[in-house]
């Protein structure tokens, strides 16, 4: 083999190397994404499947080392708070969700979420009293799957209160409780999101947090 | 340079006139193509006939093919006349005789090329502006508006849903859109927050959704069906989770519905802004 053939071969080979390990990175990176969590069985006396979750204003270091100031949810497996937006529940079933929402309000660009829809009976409960509607300034985030008709708005803690959330997870600190239950319906992969442009520091609230899968917008899969 | 013996040939008293062959073959093909894309294509053509927009859609895409399909021919009849007609001889290569240009022929290009595309230019602006709209956003004063009644609904966007207002029902803003058939609507779609685009497929309608402009568009349902509605402006990372599905009902299925709609929305109603043809809603960013 020439000096020539030698080098052409070593180049290509290094080349191919190359694009392997690009495309291999790019292929991992668009593929990601956060772990599904299945919803847990509800006690008999309610019925269905449960999902525990809960809002920060900011996810902090221990979740996200790349963004610790991100807005996000978080959902609560084994008694620990998984960082996750993409969660598993039966078909056909009852869903009760209980969110424990410890960030601000920022209030919302369609004042129309700020109606309960699609939940059973089309009311929530905040802190232990049964509502269909909210102030829509009060707003600090939403839970809605357009697909299922499910709308949620989740008011902000005022912002007076003492003991405030400075990162995830921020059990014992001011909150809200907001529970609610829906029917899932068909099978199906649904997207649901929050409506309130939360993410700060970004223009229209709408950036980082809220086009990144695993903070403030996730998927439902039904099955 | 010496001419070999094909090359006498084709500069022979023998040698076809393979203009005027060529000119028979396409000008045949094209007779009987024409017309049978026409009746055979035009009727399946999208969007279909959900609407009269849609319908008058259907007519401009049958024009178009019906234009273009005489150029397609064109150019596979010559490339076929060509291979089999000027078919390289075997026993070795050729080269044909140089071509120096032909002022009749790159004349006669540029007088049919231009005529065609400017006769097509003509033919889609006057159809865009004429009478309904195309079904296309007008912007805020459309030159076309259909005469009659019309009744308004208001399109708004924001990442990543489509709500509805009925402004002259109280202004009651659903999730849903609901049209009645055979009415004239005028749509006014505005957005939110980013560019989307208001895409109802079988209706034939299809407008920018920009934030702060109140973009108009007019459809006319025609017959009661179920309708497919996508966002078709890349607006973040949920675009395509941006679809929903709207219903032409009977006006009678659409008077109980608008009824239903503003008793089961009335809490969302009273605390909705006054009904505008665009909004700009604060906060722009957070904290602010």
């Amino acid at each position: 083999m020439s000096v020539f053939a030698k080098k052409l071969l070593g180049v290509g080979s290094a080349v191919a190397l190359l694009g392997v390990l690009i495309g291999l990175y790019v292929a991992t990176w668009a593929t990601s994404q956060p772990p599904t969590i299945a919803a847990t069985v509800a006690p008999a006396s309610s019925g269905g499947n449960h999902l525990t979750l809960e809002t920060v204003a900011a996810i902090g270091p221990k979740y996200s080392p790349t963004h610790p100031d991100w807005v996000s949810y978080l959902v609560k497996k084994n008694g620990k708070w998984i960082h996750s937006t993409v969660y598993t529940v039966p078909a056909n079933s009852i869903v009760h969700v209980t969110i424990y929402q410890y960030d601000g309000d920022t209030g919302l660009r369609n004042p129309f979420l700020s109606q309960v829809e699609g939940t059973v009976g089309g009311t929530e409960t905040i802190d232990g009293k049964a509502v269909n509607s909210i102030n829509p300034e009060e707003a600090s985030h939403t839970f809605v799957v357009p697909q299922l008709g499910v709308f949620v708005p989740l008011p902000g803690v005022p912002e007076e209160a003492k003991n405030q959330c400075e990162f995830a997870p921020c059990e014992g600190a001011a909150h809200r409780t907001i529970e609610f239950s829906f029917h899932t319906g068909a099978k199906g992969r649904y997207h649901w999101q929050c409506f309130v442009p939360c993410a700060a520091g970004f223009l229209n609230g709408l950036g980082g947090p809220m086009q990144t899968l695993g903070y403030m917008d996730g998927f439902l899969n039904v099955v | 340079m010496s001419s070999s013996p094909q090359a006498e040939s084709r500069e022979g008293a023998t040698e076809p006139n393979h203009a005027v062959r060529f000119t028979a073959i396409w000008v045949i093909a094209s007779v009987i193509a024409t017309p049978l894309v026409v009746l055979l294509l035009g009727p399946i053509l999208p969007p279909g006939h959900g609407s009269a927009q849609a319908s008058g859609q259907v007519t401009d895409n049958t024009v178009l093919l019906a234009m273009a399909t005489p150029v397609l021919l064109l150019v596979v009849v010559y490339l076929s006349y060509a291979i089999i007609a000027f078919r390289q001889p075997a026993g070795g290569a050729l080269e044909g005789p140089p071509v120096r240009g032909d002022t009749k022929i790159q004349t006669t290009w540029i007088i049919v090329t231009s005529v065609l595309v400017l006769s097509l230019a003509v033919y889609g602006t006057v159809r865009l502006e004429q009478g309904n709209g195309a079904g296309s956003g007008g912007g805020p004063n459309p030159i076309a508006v259909p005469s009659g009644p019309k009744l308004p609904v208001q399109v708004i966007a924001q990442e990543w849903a489509f709500t509805y207002r009925y402004p002259t029902y109280g202004g009651v803003e659903t999730p849903h859109l609901v049209l009645p058939v055979n009415e004239t609507i005028e749509l006014n779609v505005t957005s939110l927050d980013v560019i989307h685009s208001f895409w109802a497929y079988q209706l034939g309608v299809k407008a920018d959704a920009n934030p702060d402009v109140d973009n108009v568009a007019f459809v006319r349902p025609t017959k009661e069906e179920t309708f497919e509605i996508h966002c078709a402006e890349l607006c973040g990372i949920w675009h395509g989770a941006m679809f929903d599905h709207g219903h032409v009902v009977s006006r009678a299925a659409f008077a109980t519905w608008i009824h239903e709609q503003q008793q089961r929305f009335a809490p969302a109603t009273k605390v909705l802004p006054k009904y505008a043809t665009t909004y700009l809603p604060e906060p722009t960013r957070r904290g602010e």
